[in-house]
């Protein structure tokens, strides 16, 4: 009976205390996964949820305080702010998503590699070295000049910088798991090496890669809006958190809600982001949140 | 001591050759004819004809490549396809305002994050704890150029106790220098105190078990000496790394800060660059800012060899 009792208390523990501790800890990450998809929900209804044509001028009301008609004012051509950034919302969104699944699918599989075979690692590895020494904006920027702006060179250009980081990750956790008896069992029954990385090797690496996923992301929004705050970006035919705020540099001091808010936007966006990834990270592995993420 | 010094030079040499490479394929296998968009779409054949050969597109790859290396180590970065002035040239008029304003902000930055880092690990989940790891939470999210103009706004519009833009350089006099270069320091240092602050606290906590903590304090040493002599030491070199490896989001923050705040620095060049579509500016900058990247970068490996003898294997 003592020890029957004891295997449930030890079930209670394993289950429940993880349980627990989540509960205390969730209301910044269900505010953060709130915030989040309430911009998603932004984005995707954009067309119904803005006043106005995001595009449209009207001449007469250049550079409007807010009103009941323009609940955040208009920029410098007549047109709604708020409905600018209600439609910038699509631009951030797309782009940071875009690039977390790109760099994944190009980084894990090349990480997974460098980590398995040793010939390949030392090159690999120098060539991720070499890029990770290129400031990310800078060659976002060389890229966009070179191959000209559209949605998916500007998320091309973003997501190459990114590409390094994870590869670093998966590579480590093959390093890591590579000498597990499992791994060294699959070899010896003879499993094709695809099918090694595939089912023993990968699935080490999906909860690191979650976490760094949702970074990328964060990362990802803000190097966008940076590129069109510099005028690499997209033109202002597609309205950007970023865009908008270039725009509104000019007439500052005029209005400066033509830069707070685009710029709220922007930041609660990343801030949720980061939030969610933080919490993931708790959760999914403990001795991630110990060290410091980068 | 000496050998450990040589293997991570001779490391650092491929590296560079690496982005080297990188920077010169990136020209090279761009989809579609880079030189078309660079002239634009009103480009004549003839305009397009002198893009390329300034670029130096019209030789076979292989020439291209060692006329570009051979022109690199001799210091050569290329020549503007705008004002035909050689990027060095147009590099090194605008270097004192970046200089200034990225040695200030990393200044600010270290005398900021270091004791706010070692305080939040000395009072562990406490307020000051609490303070420092939202605020850098918060500073990984707020893009760069909406805290300047936030600090513009408060400081110098509302309060008006700074110019809000502009440069004086520090030979004109350290009052006029100094007033205003404190916002974009200070704008440029928020991402870098955040991550700074919480690596030093990450690795505080971790010193701070140590034994020979409990030594210091055993033996009477005040808080302050076991804290800044004792752990601060030993923690050292976690906080140097990812000093060296954040200096990349002082580059990018260099940029956007002097835009922001109206400086004639290197940003200033990236931004007209980019406009004019002056793509030899673009490259030297990128070469540039990756060579002082990984040097600082190496240098930083080298002061590991002086913090902890360990290293010096």
């Amino acid at each position: 009976m003592a020890i029957h009792l004891k295997e449930e208390t030890e079930a209670f523990s394993r289950w429940r205390m993880p349980a627990l501790r989540f509960r205390r800890r969730l209301i910044v990450p269900v505010a953060a996964g709130l915030c989040l998809a309430a911009l998603v929900v932004m984005a995707v209804f954009a067309p119904y949820l803005a006043p106005h044509d995001p595009l449209a001028m009207l001449p007469a009301q250049r550079l409007k305080p807010a009103s009941e008609m323009f609940p955040l004012g208009t920029d410098a051509f007549g047109r709604d702010l708020l409905s600018r950034i209600i439609y910038g919302a699509r631009v951030s969104l797309i782009v940071g998503i875009g690039a977390a699944l790109i760099s994944i699918a190009i980084g894990l599989p090349l990480g997974l590699l460098a980590g398995f075979f040793r010939i390949l690692d030392g090159i690999l590895m120098r060539i991720m070295d070499g890029i990770m020494a290129i400031p990310s904006v800078l060659l976002a920027i060389a890229i966009v000049t070179l191959s000209g702006v559209s949605i998916w060179t500007v998320m091309i250009a973003i997501t190459i910088p990114e590409i390094p980081k994870l590869v670093r990750l998966a590579r480590s956790v093959v390093l890591s798991a590579r000498e597990e008896p499992y791994v060294e069992a699959a070899i010896s029954v003879g499993s094709s090496m695809p099918k090694i990385m595939w089912r023993h090797l990968m699935p080490n690496t999906l909860a690191p890669l979650i976490v760094l996923g949702t970074y990328i992301c964060a990362s990802a929004i803000l190097t966008e809006a940076i590129l069109s705050f510099l005028g690499a970006g997209l033109g202002t035919e597609t309205p950007s958190w970023g865009n908008v705020i270039a725009e509104g540099r000019v007439y500052f001091q005029i209005n400066p809600g033509l830069i707070f808010w685009p710029g709220l936007f922007l930041s609660l966006c990343i801030l949720s982001i980061n939030l969610i990834g933080d919490a993931a990270r708790d959760l999914l592995d403990p001795r991630l949140a110990k060290r410091s993420r980068l | 001591m000496l050998s450990y010094i040589l293997r991570r030079i001779l490391a650092a040499i491929p590296v560079m050759g690496v982005v080297a490479l990188f920077v010169f394929l990136l020209l090279r296998i761009t989809p579609g004819d880079p030189a078309a968009i660079i002239a634009g779409d009103m480009a004549t054949p003839e305009q397009l004809e002198r893009i390329r050969a300034s670029l130096g597109l019209n030789q076979p790859i292989t020439v291209q490549f060692f006329t570009w290396i051979g022109q690199l180590l001799s210091g050569d970065l290329g020549t503007s396809l705008i004002s035909q002035t050689p990027v060095t040239t147009l590099i090194g008029q605008r270097l004192e305002p970046t200089l200034s304003l990225a040695l200030v902000a990393i200044t600010l930055s270290i005398l900021i994050a270091v004791p706010a880092g070692v305080m939040a690990a000395w009072r562990h989940g406490g307020f000051i704890d609490n303070l420092v790891m939202s605020g850098s939470v918060l500073g990984f999210s707020i893009p760069v150029f909406v805290i300047g103009y936030m600090l513009i706004q408060l400081f110098a519009i509302d309060l008006g106790l700074f110019p809000v833009q502009g440069f004086r350089s520090i030979f004109s006099g350290i009052g006029p220098f100094a007033e205003r270069i404190v916002l974009p320091a200070f704008t440029l240092s928020t991402i870098y105190i955040a991550l700074i602050a919480r690596m030093t606290r990450a690795s505080m906590l971790d010193v701070l078990g140590e034994d020979y903590i409990r030594t210091a304090r055993a033996k009477g040493l005040t808080e302050r000496l076991v804290l800044f002599r004792h752990a601060l030491r030993n923690a050292a070199v976690p906080i140097l790394t990812v000093i060296g490896t954040g200096f990349a989001f002082m580059i990018s923050g260099v940029v956007v800060t002097e835009s922001v705040f109206n400086l004639p620095g290197l940003g200033r060049l990236t931004v007209d660059a980019i406009l004019a579509r002056d793509y030899p500016v673009i490259q030297g900058l990128i070469l540039l800012t990756s060579f002082i990247y990984v040097a600082v970068n190496l240098l930083i490996d080298l002061s590991y060899a002086f913090l902890d003898p360990r290293i010096r294997y």
